[in-house]
C-alpha cells in the first residue's frame, strides 16, 4: 500500500470533521430559492394549507435539502482549513486536486420543518485503492453523514462518495488550420499523452530523446513499472541519439495522409541499449539495411508538433 | 402541479413516468449550486472547472438529487412522501447540455413505492437513481 493510501485509511471509522451545526434554522426563503432553482412546484414546500392538506404539520422542507442546511459557507478564495476534511486534503497535497461527487444515498426519518436546527456529523467510511477513471487516476472516499435536530434526534442519514483525482494531462491539439483546409487535408496523428509518457513527449518538444531508467536498466516505450524490480520509481536519462538499425520495414500501404511513401520505419538500437521505433527520413527505401548507423533528428511535422525520426549517418 | 395526486390505486409496477427535459444552462447550474449552498468553484467558475481538466462548469450532485426528487413528486403529487434516495452519477451535466429524465415504477406494495429514474444527456447517462416513497392508499 502506498503511504498516501495508508495515511488516508487511518481516517476510516473516525470523524472527518467536528460536527457542523447549521448557521440558520430551516427557513422558507431558502426553501423558496431551492424550489425556484429546481423548478419544483410541489405546494407543500411553500403553502401552509397545502402542506396540512397533505398531512404535514405545516410547510416542510424538500427532503433533498437535508445536507443543504449544514453546507460550508462561501469564502472568497475558497475553503478554509476548518471547512475542509483533512482526509481529502491528503489527496490534494499528493496532486489529486480534482474532486467530483459520484454517489449519494439519503434516507429521511422525517421531513424537516421551518425552525429545525440541523447538525451534521461526518465519519470516514472507506477509501478505495487507486482507480483509473475517465477523469484521471484517483481514489474514491466514502463519507457517512448523520443529521440530527436540536433534540439530538436523528432526522436523516447520508452516504456520500467523492472521487479525488489527478486531472488528466492536457492533450496536444491537432492543427486546426489544416483540417479546415478546403482540400480536405488531414492532420498528422497525435500521441495520447498519459502520466506514464508525458516526460517522453516533453523531451521530444525540447529536442531530447529521454528514457526511463531503474537501477541502470533503460526501458521504452514508457511504462509505470520496472519489469525486473517491480519498482514504480525511475530516473530519466537522455540518449545521445546515435544507434544502429536493428530491423526495419518499408511501408507502402495503407497510405495515411501526411506521410511520404514508400516510408522506411526503423527499429533503432541506441548506443544506450534501448530500442525505439521511428521513421527514417531523407533516405531511399532501397538504401536501408540492418546494421546501418543512424542518428536522431526532431522533425516539426506541424507547427509546434515535433516527432523523432532518424537519418542515415 | 401538472399531475394529479397519485394514490396506490393509480400505481402499478412497470408504469412509466412521463419524460422531463431539463435545459442545463450555465444559469441553471449556478442558480441551483447557490440554492444548495454549494460554493465549489467547478459549479460556477469556468476557469476553475477547466483547471481540473473538464471543458466547462457542471451541475453539482445536490442539484441532481433535487431534480430527481422533483421529477418523482411532479408525478406522485403532494401526497407522496420520499423516504430514501440512492443516486449514482455518470456523465457530468456540463453547461449547454440538456438532461432528459425518465422513470419507471419498480416496486409498489402496501403503500411503499420505488421508482427507478434515469437522466441522460448528450454525453451519456448522467444519473441513475432509485427513489423510495410512501403513498396513501386512497386520496
Amino acid at each position: 500500500m502506498t503511504d498516501l493510501l495508508e495515511k488516508a485509511r487511518e481516517w476510516v471509522g473516525k470523524a472527518a470533521t467536528a460536527p457542523t451545526t447549521a448557521r440558520d434554522p430551516v427557513n422558507v426563503p431558502m426553501i423558496r430559492r431551492w424550489c425556484e432553482a429546481m423548478g419544483d412546484t410541489n405546494p407543500i414546500y411553500v403553502d401552509d394549507a397545502a402542506a396540512r392538506a397533505a398531512g404535514h404539520p405545516g410547510i416542510v422542507a424538500p427532503p433533498a435539502m437535508l445536507e443543504v442546511w449544514t453546507m460550508a459557507p462561501y469564502r472568497p478564495g475558497g475553503r478554509t482549513a476548518e471547512d475542509s476534511m483533512a482526509v481529502l486534503n491528503l489527496f490534494d497535497d499528493a496532486g489529486y486536486t480534482g474532486v467530483v461527487a459520484t454517489n449519494t444515498g439519503q434516507s429521511y426519518d422525517r421531513y424537516l420543518v421551518p425552525g429545525d436546527v440541523v447538525t451534521a456529523s461526518v465519519t470516514v467510511d472507506s477509501v478505495s485503492e487507486e482507480k483509473r477513471t475517465g477523469l484521471g487516476i484517483g481514489h474514491f472516499v466514502t463519507l457517512v453523514f448523520e443529521f440530527t435536530d436540536a433534540e439530538d434526534k436523528r432526522v436523516g442519514r447520508m452516504t456520500f462518495r467523492v472521487l479525488k483525482f489527478k486531472p488528466n494531462l492536457s492533450q496536444p491539439e491537432a492543427d486546426k488550420g489544416k483540417s479546415d483546409d478546403a482540400s480536405g487535408g488531414y492532420s498528422h496523428p497525435r500521441p495520447a499523452i498519459t502520466h506514464d509518457n508525458a516526460f517522453f513527449w516533453e523531451g521530444i518538444n525540447n529536442r531530447k530523446l529521454l528514457f526511463q531508467s531503474t537501477d541502470g536498466r533503460l526501458r521504452h516505450p514508457p511504462s509505470p513499472m520496472d519489469p525486473v524490480s517491480g519498482s514504480l520509481e525511475f530516473d530519466i536519462v537522455e540518449s545521445c541519439g546515435r544507434g544502429t538499425i536493428h530491423s526495419f520495414v518499408v511501408m507502402h500501404q495503407p497510405r495515411l495522409p501526411d506521410f511520404d511513401y514508400p516510408l522506411p520505419v526503423v527499429l533503432v538500437e541506441l548506443e544506450e541499449g534501448v530500442r525505439i521505433i521511428a521513421n527514417l527520413i531523407d533516405a531511399d527505401a532501397e538504401d536501408v539495411s540492418i546494421g546501418q548507423a543512424v542518428e536522431v533528428d526532431f522533425i516539426e511535422v506541424e507547427p509546434d508538433y515535433l516527432l523523432p525520426a532518424f537519418r542515415l549517418n | 402541479m401538472k399531475t394529479q395526486a397519485n394514490t396506490m390505486s393509480d400505481v402499478e409496477v412497470g408504469q412509466k413516468l412521463g419524460e422531463l427535459e431539463f435545459p442545463v444552462t450555465a444559469s441553471a447550474i449556478v442558480a441551483a449550486a447557490l440554492a444548495t449552498n454549494d460554493f465549489e468553484n467547478v459549479h460556477h467558475d469556468m476557469a476553475a472547472a477547466k483547471a481540473t481538466g473538464v471543458p466547462n462548469i457542471f451541475m453539482n450532485i445536490l442539484t441532481t438529487n433535487g431534480l430527481v426528487q422533483r421529477y418523482v413528486t411532479d408525478w406522485c403529487g403532494p401526497g407522496g412522501r420520499i423516504t430514501a434516495v440512492d443516486i449514482k452519477l455518470g456523465a457530468p451535466n456540463f453547461a449547454g447540455d440538456t438532461m432528459t429524465l425518465s422513470g419507471e415504477v419498480v416496486e409498489a406494495s402496501q403503500g411503499q413505492v420505488k421508482i427507478d429514474v434515469k437522466g441522460t444527456n448528450s454525453i451519456g447517462e448522467h444519473v441513475r437513481a432509485t427513489v423510495s416513497l410512501e403513498l396513501g392508499e386512497t386520496s
